[in-house]
């Protein structure tokens, strides 16, 4: 058994039997991180540079602690204070790392793309840890990786997107995940936050109506309200949202039924999401975070593994 | 293909290891038994239930470890991780490690290694159920054989639980 990929680029190029694996052997992690020492020696001759072009603190910390739990050495760059401030390109500073004989790449760009240009052009295996709009495949492992833990399976459970699909890669890669994987999908939020031809392009439902998509699913994934990608307004106040599709305690009483909240983080509170849901029992939010490390660590793992075939 | 323990030879086999350890460990109190993934547990879970069916009153402390994560080949062949169970302290206490076939003696490293994450046993002794003499690649020697004996390399040691039998490929 191994992953049909080198690079992990979006959970688009994966099958259902990589994700399965990467799930399983994430399973098994996890019980490393509960051991007295949590540590283990798997990748004790790979080096991997973590590349963030984009202010992360939950996908960088996560990668940071899964690479030094594989005793992984480790370099980090961020954008700012570095010579990208300057004006070196991307692939000039990319290979300049690389020169320094490092194996692995993990990356996060603002740019859309930007991880599946480097794999053209760069011997490395890369990780992507989210493009611009499009995918944040960890994310969606992690995701997914808390759902089974919580509801024993994916298969035939209903799991609901809300809120900002339009901007959010956290939301196509749960979609193209969670459609591998044949659990049914609704998103729903406002239709101007709501791509046109979603329903088509993924067999997913799409809803206009929060309470009626409560009331349908066992998950509800809410997304946070990128206002930084959106470059036109597209409701009319924060406020407003809160009131029309924000998830409050009021409105989970009402449905009578007990879903699991989850929420990618980082939280707008009193926006997309109250605080007295946020810091419920129903929420799964931390459980989230603390899995992300052991999916992390089972994606470097297994593509560490592919990398010595070349 | 050449038997090397018949299905009642196994048996007896297993008796009298579980004899042994008896002999050395009774009444277990500082004693815990480690069955290596994913062979070995099968081996583990015979030896841990003849001594409690000898010694019902025994709890014995039997867990589960897994070493994928800890071999010197990661690289070279990826291995699917099994699942690590090990529910009590080894702090202090006598480990014995059991698997089914010893050959290089690379698997009982990175079992060594990957005990030691879980604390500082007082002692760790082995016991395998076939020692290939031959093509040992570590200074690792079992304190407890079933049967032991000499094939070269081309050939290969199946412990088939099913029919159970040992065989010589």
């Amino acid at each position: 058994m191994q992953l049909s990929t080198r690079h992990l680029l979006g959970i688009k190029d994966l099958t259902a039997q990589d994700i399965q694996l990467i799930l399983d052997t994430a399973t098994q992690f996890k019980e490393v991180l509960q051991r007295p020492i949590k540590k283990v020696p798997s990748l004790r001759d790979v080096t991997i540079v973590n590349l963030f072009y984009e202010n992360s603190t939950r996908t960088r910390i996560s990668f940071e602690l899964a690479e030094k739990r594989l005793s992984a050495d480790t370099i980090n760059f961020t954008a700012s204070g570095s010579s990208a401030a300057k004006g070196e390109t991307l692939l000039d500073t990319v290979n300049n790392i690389l020169s320094m004989k490092v194996d692995m790449v993990v990356m996060r760009h603002s740019a859309s793309g930007a991880p599946h240009f480097l794999a053209q052009h760069i011997p490395a295996a890369i990780i992507n840890a989210g493009d611009g709009i499009n995918e944040h495949p960890t994310q969606a492992l992690l995701d997914a990786f808390s759902i089974r833990e919580k509801l024993g399976t994916l298969e035939g459970k209903k799991i609901a997107i809300l809120g900002d699909i339009m901007h959010s890669r956290v939301a196509l890669s749960n979609i193209y995940l969670l459609k591998k994987m044949g659990a049914e999908v609704t998103v729903a939020g406002p239709p101007t936050l709501i791509p046109k031809y979603l329903q088509q392009a993924f067999d997913v439902n799409v809803s206009y109506n929060i309470e009626e998509t409560l009331k349908w699913c066992d998950v509800a994934n809410v997304l946070r309200i990128q206002l930084e990608r959106q470059n036109q307004p597209l409701f009319s106040s924060l406020r407003e949202y809160n009131l029309a599709y924000g998830i409050n305690r009021r409105l989970l009483d009402s449905i009578q039924k007990e879903i699991v909240i989850m929420h990618p983080g980082p939280i707008n509170r009193g926006v997309e999401l109250d605080s007295d849901v946020a810091d419920s029992k129903q929420s799964i939010i931390l459980q989230q975070v603390e899995n992300g490390v052991a999916v992390r660590m089972a994606a470097l793992y297994l593509l560490a593994g592919k990398r010595s075939e070349n | 293909m050449k038997t090397i323990l018949s299905n009642e030879q196994l048996q007896l086999t297993i008796q009298r290891l579980s004899h042994q350890l008896i002999e050395n460990h009774y009444p277990f109190t500082d004693t815990v038994f480690v069955g290596l993934q994913p062979r070995g547990i099968f081996l583990a879970d015979r030896i841990v239930s003849a001594i409690e069916t000898l010694y019902p009153a025994n709890q014995l402390k039997y867990g589960k470890l897994d070493i994928t994560f800890y071999r010197d080949d990661a690289h070279k062949q990826l291995h699917v991780a099994n699942q690590t169970t090990i529910q009590f302290s080894i702090e202090n206490k006598s480990v014995i490690l059991i698997d089914d076939v010893l050959y290089t003696g690379r698997t009982i490293r990175a079992a060594m290694d990957a005990l030691i994450d879980f604390g500082r046993p007082a002692k760790v002794e082995l016991c395998v159920l076939v020692d290939r003499r031959f093509n040992r690649q570590l200074p690792i020697q079992p304190d407890y054989t079933g049967k032991a004996i000499d094939s070269i390399l081309s050939q290969k040691v199946t412990v088939d639980w099913e029919k159970p039998e040992v065989v010589l490929l």
